[in-house]
Order: structure tokens, then C-alpha cells, then sequence
């Protein structure tokens, strides 16, 4: 079988381009992903902000996205039933000498489009935030900026893609590319040879090795680690807006910003690394957060409430722009590249770039009966006594707590596996659940959701991962390994 | 002369009892705050014992493996030899706690006996 | 609404001998609600021996100590509903629970007992570098998978922490055939019991390295080693000091956490040094009619202790409900404060008209202290003066008050327990 067009990569980038593509007729589109499940590179750990659109370069391609993303969330958010709020970003300066810095991102941010921004006086950030440090002077407010839970953009994404054809290969990692001289593009992976007429080079942090594949026109990717901290939900009211410092020439730096889980998430730190696999975090890295994030608030207690932290890679381009475009010596290869913060925020308008791009080019036809909405999942804690007792009565699995911390029901987590592009691993169904994902960090829960994958997908207790691979949890039965 | 300093296990309290020997035998126990404490350093630095604890593969039974120990102390440099008859028993549900699940293990003469109870499913 | 007099929120170890005794004082509506498929808690996973030296003069298992609570419950008939989550407790005391048959209910109770027990700190808060492969568990979830469910989580192991969990996990995967390489304590003293150094490491040659933490974790699938260096007075790590250990299990046992979420929602007035809450001399806390015990309100050291306790406030509770549920939080008892080497005490107020002829209070110290002495003051007057040999923060300390002496103590307002060196 020949594609119509396959994607490298199934993070929020690919799977908002699968989306896209999906909308047209007689257009045959896979994704191959590395991982056992989509948002497992560079989309899983991310600061989870939609960005305003302040920060990027007047007149560049980020700017573009940014403010395009931003503006469709709404509705996609609507469309995809995951949870998003405009809770409103705050870059703060606590030195005089940085006010004019503020003035100068207001009007790049007016420059770019984004809209009601507002610089306010000391008075003000504090009255809006009033464990914002002492030494404010002021802020950059824009009401536009917002929190989403990038997993599940990420996962409704794909998933919704798939609903509407899209063929999703994981394990699958892409070795080489070539061309043949009837522009068939031949993908050798680890499961096989695949065949396709067009590529999408959706890679993160490796999209430069497959541009480099097949252009002379070389770019550089760097994984530009960040770290965080993820605090409990005991501090999710501790700021309602995310908090930002001065932006620097490495990026937007470290972060405070409540998540639309009801956590506080600090970071990232940003820290230019080799190694493209390499999300360890360091001992300096976490110190360093700690005490950048107690700059701009009070009292911020990290140490004593933190509940995990983790690292992600930024696929930070040389030139710091989104290579969004076809590759003229390579036909039918196109590039997304360089997609770093605010690459989430982005998806979105990057996919839907993608798509016109594509349509335009090829000649596409929109499908007539293209699914745009997908149902997501349940989440039986916000539901009233009754509600829930509807639920359960139709299925008693929503009856079973299984993580306690998150208060995530046995329904809820077979819900996970059984949708479609369903959940294999703990990991997997973390993401789209949160089992596992509070303040225990899966102490409790882990080996009853592995009974459950165990019973569901059949998966011997042996072979279930934490996240695909080689890391699965149990060696072998005690006892010699006697059932 | 010779002396063995123990950290007595008898209760939480963990004495430091200090024991004086003179070719084995036992001159004198020091540091103890109980009688069970001079019991205790006098069997440990003799023949020291040991409870052992672990589980044993059971069929038929709502659980996978059904907790045991052996019913009285066994030589502490059996363990392994214990351990290793733990492993190899496999026992039918229903279990209840105080059954024999292994006689006389490892020659010890002690049983190794259930110490939950295992429903038959 | 169903109407019990008792609701008992937990089927463990404190649960089971609150729900005994409130029984025994002469209440008839008790109901345990248990969110596991059996009662016990976690006793049912702890199946090495050391348990009931103090109840029953003899040494079991923990779930043969479970048992010996379970057969009074089934004997008294008292209702217990197993695999029941309670989400929500009013301060009103409405408690509101779930479970697959009945789906979302309410219950009033004419009074609550907390009893939910502990939870392991995980790695997340331990802060602790590197990545984050598959391998790395709290030892207790370690226990479950080996004792319950019999897995091995692997054959290698480190382990960071020397709490009572560890030390003990040390030697069940020794005893079913994994290398135990290390075990390293961030503090210069162990928080685990004496005796399980002893049994549990000592016995099988299990290197315990004080003052080590874990400074680098590798493997980005699953755990392939891990670093460990000796930490200064500063509790930072020592440059040059790091040793690499190949291992393809972490577990940790650094320290548990009482399991408060119900309780903070209620408003229930919380020691942020216990993160258990706030209790009187009855273990009422500020939520009249809501009792508390067990290791929701402090980490015990040993089970019998939890009992004790825990029938105590089954009592009180039984107490409160013949007592009409009367609300008596105005009779503000006197203040208990720890000071000078006692970390807290539980209760931390004694009201002398209500308290029994005696009243244990349970306290730990800060540091490892040697022939030192545990005084009682009341007000300045330094009343008791109790020399130890040893006393270690993994260990639990008690002094215990008696009624006549309070009363007769004129203008008592505060008493206070302190380590003393002389």
C-alpha cells in the first residue's frame, strides 16, 4: 500500500497535522511514532501555557502561529471536549530598570496581534496577584494567555485524526528515507518498509536529522532542556495567572502558573544539551528553578509541596523560527522543524497551515462527512451525586476509586483503553486520566491499573510498561516464576 | 577472652548488650535492661534462631500466594535451605491460618504453617 | 439518609479497634467503610513477623494480628462495607461514599472516627535527579507486588531510605533471591527499628550507609544504576564521595505521610508537624464529634500502639454519642507543647474533667538522644524527669499523665514535655 502521506511523528505537531489532513477525500494518512503511544517526545513535558503571542519576533513565523493558535483554542478545545482557560498571563518585573523592557513587549505583542494587553502599575499586579513578591514594579497583563493540559490536546488530537481514517504505526521508528525514480518516498523503519508519496517531518528534537536526510540546505537542532516542578494541588490557588519574568535570549524563562488540573506547575529551566533522549533532570537544574521561581513570588514553598519534577526538550532551531514549508529538492517531503515553545499553542494554526498547504498543492477535496467533534472523556469528579449514580448504575466501574489522589475511577481508566488510540501502558493512562498523577505519584494505584490493562488488553502483568520499551514494571512472577 | 556486642532484638528498645565469652562459653551479659535480653544473648551468641517469613504459590484460591512462617524459630544459617522448600511447595485453597503448609522443613523439624486465609474461588 | 452512630473511615488496623471498642462501650450502629476488598489494610501485606509483642505477649505476622481484630468484628457483627471509597466527610458529619453496587450515597453519623492510615512519600517529593525509568517504587507498593500479588519488580536492588518498610523489603528480596546492593539514609541515624537492622540487613552481610542519599538515576526505559553520596551537615551531597550501582530496582522508604485529604476538606484543624490533626485528650479533633487515630494522626512505630490508641478513640467516640453528640469545644482543655528535643505530642490539649484516670501521650524525639531524660512540666514545676538510654526519632516516646495529679496541681495551664540531658 502507498500513502497518500505520512507523518514522522505523532507528538501535538504531527497529530494536529493529522487532523488537518484527515479532512480530505481520498487521502490515505499515517502516522509512524517512535513510542508506544502518541505525546511521548518533546509534547509530554512542556510548561502546558497557551501563549499570547508576545514574545516571538515581530513579522516572524512563530508570531504567526502563536497568535492564530491561540485564537482557535477556543473552539477546538470546545470541539475536542478537553479542558482550557484563559486564566490570563503576567510578565512581571521586579527591577525599575526592566519597565522598559515591558513597554517594548507590549508593542511587539501589539505589533503581532495579540489583543487587550495592558501594562500595569505595581498597585494593580498586586491586587490581581497578591502573592506576587514585594518588589514588583510592574507587569505586561494579557488576558489572552491560557492553561490547557497538553497531553490530552496532544492525545484528542490524534485520536479524532483516527476517528476520521488516520492510521497510527507506534513502536515504529523511521531509519532512513529515498526516494524512488517514480517519487515514491520509501520510509525503512524497524517494523518494515513503508510506502508514501508525502512526508510530514513532524520529529521534534530529531526533525533536523530527517530534513538532513534528504536536503543539502542543513539545519541544527538543540534539545534545550527544561526542568519543573510540579506542586500539589494544595497550591493551585497560589497564582491565577501564569507568571513570567523578562523574557531573555533563552527563552521565556521560569515560569509559576496554576495547570487546568488545579496544580502549580514552576519552570522550565533552559539548558542546552547533546544528547536528544537525555530528560534527566540535574540537581543544579531543579536548585536553579527553585530559586528563580522564588524571585517573582512570596513564599513560594517548592520543597515542601513539590509532587514530581520532570525534564522536557525544547527542539530549539538555530534561528529560533518554525521551518513550516515543502522541501524544494526533496518533493513531496515537507518540513515541520523547530518547533519549540510556543510550538503547543501553535499546533493548532500549524496544522491547519499544514493542511491549506497541502490542499493547495494537491488539489485536495474536503470530505463531507469529516467528524470535527470528539467526546472526551468522563471526568466523574466534577459530577453531582446523581450524575454520577446515573453512571454508575449504567456501568459500575465508575463506582471503583481507583486512584485515590485524583479520585479517577475504574470506568474512567477503561474508558482510556478502549477509545480509540487507547491507553497500553501506566503512562498512557496517566495521561489521559491522571491516574497515578497525584500527590502519591501511582504508589496506590500502579498495580491495580496494571491488573486492569492485564484483564482488558490481556497484556501479561510481566510485559506492561510504564511507558512502552524496556521499562516494564514487574521482572517475573516470585517463586521461580510460577503463576 | 572473648566479647560480641548485639543489639538486642527482643523488643523495640534495641539494648546494646556487650557478651563475654571464654571458649564459648558465656562469662557474662551486660547492657540488657530485661531478662529477655540475657535470653536473647546468650542463644544468639550460641545458636542463633530466626522466624522466617514469605509465601507460598496456592492454587485455587482468590490470591496468588498465601503468606506463611514457620510455626517456631529455626537455625539462623538454615534461612536458604528454608527458603528454598518455601519455593518449591505449592498448596490447593481453601487455606486457613495455622495449617501446615510444609512439615518439617529443611529437616528443621519446625512446620511451616499459613498465616492468612485463602478462599477457594 | 441512613443513620449510623458510628462511622468508621477505614478497615485497618485502627479502624478495626476503634469499631471493637465502641462496640464494647455499648454502641450498637457502627459501619466501617473500607476501600480495599478486605479488611486489615496494610497489614495484609506486612506478613513478616514482630507484631503484637505488647496486645497479645506473643510475635505475628500482620495479617494474623489482622485477623485476631477481624474475627472480634465479624464476631460483634459489626457492618463493614469492603471496597467503599469515602469521598467526602462534612462537618456536619455527613459522609458521603461510593462504591460499584451502591453507586454514590450519604451517610449521617452521630460521630466519625478518621482512621485512613499513611501513605509512603514518593519519589516525586524526595526531589531526587536523573530520569525517570520504570524500576523505581515506594517500598510498600514493592510489598504488595511481591507479598499480595507475587511479582518480583526485579533482581538488583538499592534502596534509599531506612524506614521499617524498607528495611523490611531488604530482606524479603533477599529471601526470594534479589541482590540487596545497598541501603543508604539521608540522616546520620536510621528511622527504622533497631531490630530490623538487625534481622533484615545485618543478617544478610546488607551494607547500611548512613548519611548517603541517591544523587543520579539512569536508564530512560528502565532503571539501569544509580549513584549514591555520603551528604554533609548541610544535607547537601559531597563531591567526590559518589559510588555507581548497577541495579534495575530503586525502592524507597523515606518516610510516611498521614493520609489527611477527607480531614482537610472537612476543615479539620491540622499540626503541621504530624500532618495529622489537631486532638484533645478524648483524640477529638476541632470538628466536635469527629475522632481520629492510628497513623492518620501520627506515624506509629509499632501496630500495638495504633490498636491502643485507636480503641481509646472508640471509646470517646461511643462516649460522644450517648452523650447526645453534644458539641463541648468551648471546654477548651490545657495546652500539651513539645519542646527541647520532642518534635509534638499527641493530644495536644487535656481537658482534666474528661480525660481517664490516665492518658498516654505519644510523642517522638528530633535526634538520636543517649542517656537522656524525658521531663514533664506542669506550668514551670518540672513533675517528671524519666531517664532513657536511648531514644531515636524512629521510635515513638510516651509519658503517661495521671488524672489525680493534674487536678491537684493548682493553676495548671500548661504542661510541657522536653528531652532533657540531666
Amino acid at each position: 500500500m502507498i500513502y497518500d502521506c505520512l507523518i514522522i511523528g505523532a507528538g501535538v505537531t504531527g497529530s494536529a497535522v493529522a487532523r488537518e489532513l484527515s479532512r480530505y477525500k481520498d487521502f490515505n494518512v499515517g502516522v509512524l511514532e517512535k513510542g508506544e503511544d502518541v505525546c511521548s517526545g518533546t509534547s509530554k513535558a512542556n510548561s502546558a501555557i497557551v501563549h499570547a503571542g508576545f514574545d516571538a519576533a515581530e513579522g516572524s513565523l512563530m508570531a504567526k502561529m502563536n497568535v492564530e493558535g491561540n485564537e482557535m483554542m477556543d473552539e477546538l478545545c470546545r470541539d475536542l471536549d478537553i479542558p482550557f482557560k484563559r486564566n490570563g498571563s503576567m510578565v512581571v518585573c521586579i527591577h525599575k530598570e526592566e519597565l522598559d523592557g515591558l513597554k517594548d513587549l507590549y508593542n511587539r505583542g501589539v505589533a503581532n496581534g495579540v489583543k487587550d494587553l495592558k501594562i500595569l502599575t505595581k498597585e494593580e499586579c498586586l491586587e490581581l496577584e497578591p502573592n506576587l513578591s514585594d518588589n514588583v514594579e510592574g507587569a505586561l497583563l494579557a488576558p489572552t494567555g491560557g492553561i490547557i493540559c497538553p497531553f490530552l490536546l496532544n492525545i484528542a488530537m490524534a485520536e479524532n485524526a483516527n476517528v476520521n481514517g488516520v492510521d497510527f504505526r507506534f513502536n515504529t521508528e523511521v531509519e532512513a528515507l529515498k526516494r524512488d525514480d517514480k517519487g515514491i518516498w520509501h520510509i525503512r523503519t524497524n517494523n518494515g518498509e513503508y510506502l508514501t508519496k508525502n512526508i510530514v517531518n513532524a520529529a521534534g528534537v530529531y526533525a533536523d536529522e530527517f530534513h538532513n536526510m534528504v536536503s543539502d540546505t542543513k539545519i541544527h537542532i538543540t534539545p534545550r532542556r527544561g526542568d519543573y516542578c510540579l506542586l500539589d494541588h494544595e497550591m493551585g490557588d497560589f497564582v491565577s495567572h501564569t507568571i513570567f519574568p523578562q523574557p531573555t535570549k533563552l527563552g521565556k524563562g521560569v515560569l509559576v502558573s496554576p495547570t487546568v488540573h488545579g496544580n502549580l506547575i514552576v519552570g522550565p529551566t533552559a539548558i542546552d544539551i547533546e544528547d536528544k533522549d537525555a530528560t534527566a533532570t540535574t540537581a543544579d537544574g531543579i536548585n536553579d528553578l527553585m530559586e528563580k521561581a522564588g524571585m517573582h513570588v512570596r513564599d513560594l514553598p517548592i520543597r515542601r509541596k513539590v509532587i514530581t519534577s520532570f525534564a522536557g526538550l525544547r527542539a530549539h532551531e538555530d534561528h529560533h523560527e518554525f521551518i513550516i514549508d515543502w522541501v524544494d529538492e526533496a518533493p513531496g517531503f515537507f518540513d515541520c522543524a523547530g518547533i519549540e515553545s510556543p510550538g503547543l499553542t501553535s499546533s493548532p494554526a500549524i496544522g491547519r497551515k499544514v493542511g491549506n498547504m497541502f490542499k493547495e498543492k494537491l488539489g485536495l477535496v474536503e470530505k463531507t462527512d469529516w467528524i470535527s467533534k470528539r467526546k472526551g472523556i468522563v471526568e466523574t469528579k466534577n459530577l453531582s451525586i446523581e450524575e454520577r449514580n446515573e453512571l454508575i448504575k449504567k456501568n459500575p466501574a465508575y463506582g471503583n476509586i481507583i486512584c485515590r489522589c485524583e479520585s479517577i475511577t475504574e470506568g474512567e481508566i477503561l474508558d482510556a483503553i478502549h477509545r480509540p488510540l487507547g491507553a497500553r501502558s501506566l503512562d498512557g493512562v496517566k495521561r489521559r486520566v491522571r491516574a497515578g498523577m497525584g500527590r502519591c505519584q501511582a504508589g496506590f494505584c500502579s498495580p491495580k491499573t496494571m491488573e486492569i490493562l492485564n484483564r482488558e488488553l490481556g497484556i501479561p502483568m510481566e510485559e506492561i510498561t510504564k511507558s512502552g520499551g524496556r521499562s516494564n514494571i514487574v521482572l517475573e512472577r516470585t517463586k521461580g516464576g510460577r503463576d | 577472652m572473648e566479647t560480641r556486642e548485639l543489639t538486642c532484638i527482643g523488643c523495640p528498645m534495641g539494648c546494646q548488650i556487650t557478651v563475654e565469652l571464654d571458649k564459648g562459653e558465656v562469662v557474662s551479659v551486660t547492657g540488657n535492661t530485661c531478662a529477655r535480653g540475657d535470653i536473647y544473648a546468650r542463644k544468639e551468641v550460641t545458636n542463633p534462631t530466626r522466624i522466617v517469613t514469605s509465601t507460598i504459590v496456592i492454587k485455587g484460591g482468590d490470591k496468588p500466594r498465601v503468606s506463611c512462617k514457620t510455626a517456631n524459630d529455626i537455625p539462623k544459617g538454615k534461612i536458604f535451605e528454608v527458603m528454598k522448600d518455601i519455593d518449591a511447595a505449592e498448596v490447593d485453597a481453601p487455606v486457613k491460618i495455622g495449617d501446615v503448609l510444609v512439615k518439617d522443613v529443611a529437616g528443621t523439624g519446625v512446620d511451616v504453617i499459613a498465616t492468612r486465609n485463602i478462599e477457594k474461588v | 439518609m441512613e443513620k449510623y452512630d458510628i462511622v468508621i473511615v477505614g478497615g485497618g488496623p485502627a479502624g478495626l479497634a476503634a469499631a471493637i471498642s465502641a462496640r464494647k462501650s455499648g454502641i450498637e450502629k457502627i459501619l466501617i467503610l473500607e476501600r480495599d476488598h478486605e479488611l486489615g489494610g496494610i497489614l495484609n501485606q506486612c506478613i513478616h513477623n514482630g507484631f503484637g509483642l505488647h496486645t497479645f505477649k506473643e510475635e505475628l505476622t500482620g495479617p494474623e494480628y489482622a485477623y485476631r481484630f477481624m474475627q472480634q468484628v465479624f464476631d460483634e457483627k459489626i457492618e463493614y462495607k469492603l471496597n467503599t471509597m469515602v469521598m467526602d466527610i462534612s462537618a456536619e458529619r455527613i459522609v458521603t461514599a461510593m462504591n460499584r453496587e451502591e453507586g454514590m450515597f450519604q451517610i449521617e453519623a452521630g460521630a466519625i472516627i478518621l482512621a485512613m492510615g499513611c501513605r509512603e512519600r514518593p519519589r516525586g517529593a524526595l526531589n531526587i535527579p536523573g530520569y525517570r525509568p520504570a524500576g523505581i517504587f515506594s517500598a510498600g507498593t514493592a510489598q504488595r507486588l511481591v507479598n499480595i500479588e507475587g511479582y518480583m519488580p526485579g533482581r538488583e536492588v538499592v534502596i534509599l531510605g531506612s524506614g521499617d518498610i524498607g528495611l523490611i523489603m531488604a530482606r524479603r528480596m533477599t529471601l526470594e533471591g534479589a541482590k540487596v546492593k545497598v541501603v543508604a539514609e539521608l540522616m546520620p541515624y536510621s528511622g527504622g527499628l533497631k531490630r530490623n537492622i538487625v534481622q533484615c540487613l545485618d543478617d544478610f552481610g546488607i551494607p547500611l550507609k548512613l548519611s548517603h542519599t541517591v544523587v543520579d538515576i539512569e536508564g530512560a526505559e528502565h532503571l539501569s544504576a544509580v549513584t549514591i553520596a555520603e551528604v554533609g551537615k548541610d544535607g547537601k551531597p559531597i563531591k567526590g564521595t559518589e559510588e555507581r550501582y548497577t541495579c534495575d530496582t530503586l525502592l524507597l522508604s523515606c518516610g510516611l505521610i498521614p493520609e489527611n485529604e477527607l480531614s482537610r476538606s472537612a476543615g479539620v484543624e491540622m499540626n503541621p508537624v504530624t500532618n495529622g490533626p489537631v486532638v484533645n485528650e478524648s483524640l477529638e479533633t476541632s470538628i466536635p464529634g469527629v475522632f481520629a487515630c492510628g497513623n492518620v494522626l501520627h506515624v506509629h512505630d509499632l501496630v500495638d500502639f495504633v490498636s491502643q490508641e485507636a480503641g481509646l478513640a472508640g471509646e470517646n467516640a461511643a462516649a460522644f454519642v450517648k452523650n447526645g453528640c453534644k458539641d463541648l469545644s468551648d471546654e477548651k482543655g490545657i495546652d500539651i507543647v513539645a519542646t527541647e528535643g520532642a518534635r509534638y505530642t499527641v493530644p495536644t490539649t487535656v481537658n482534666v474533667d474528661r480525660m481517664n484516670d490516665l492518658l498516654t501521650v505519644r510523642f517522638r524525639v528530633g535526634a538520636v538522644f543517649q542517656d537522656s531524660y524525658v521531663s514533664v512540666y506542669f506550668n514551670d514545676e518540672r513533675v517528671m524527669h524519666t531517664k532513657k538510654k536511648i531514644m531515636a526519632p524512629g521510635e515513638m516516646e510516651q509519658v503517661i499523665l495521671k488524672k489525680d495529679k493534674l487536678k491537684s496541681f493548682d493553676g495548671l495551664n500548661k504542661i510541657t514535655v522536653k528531652i532533657e540531658h540531666e
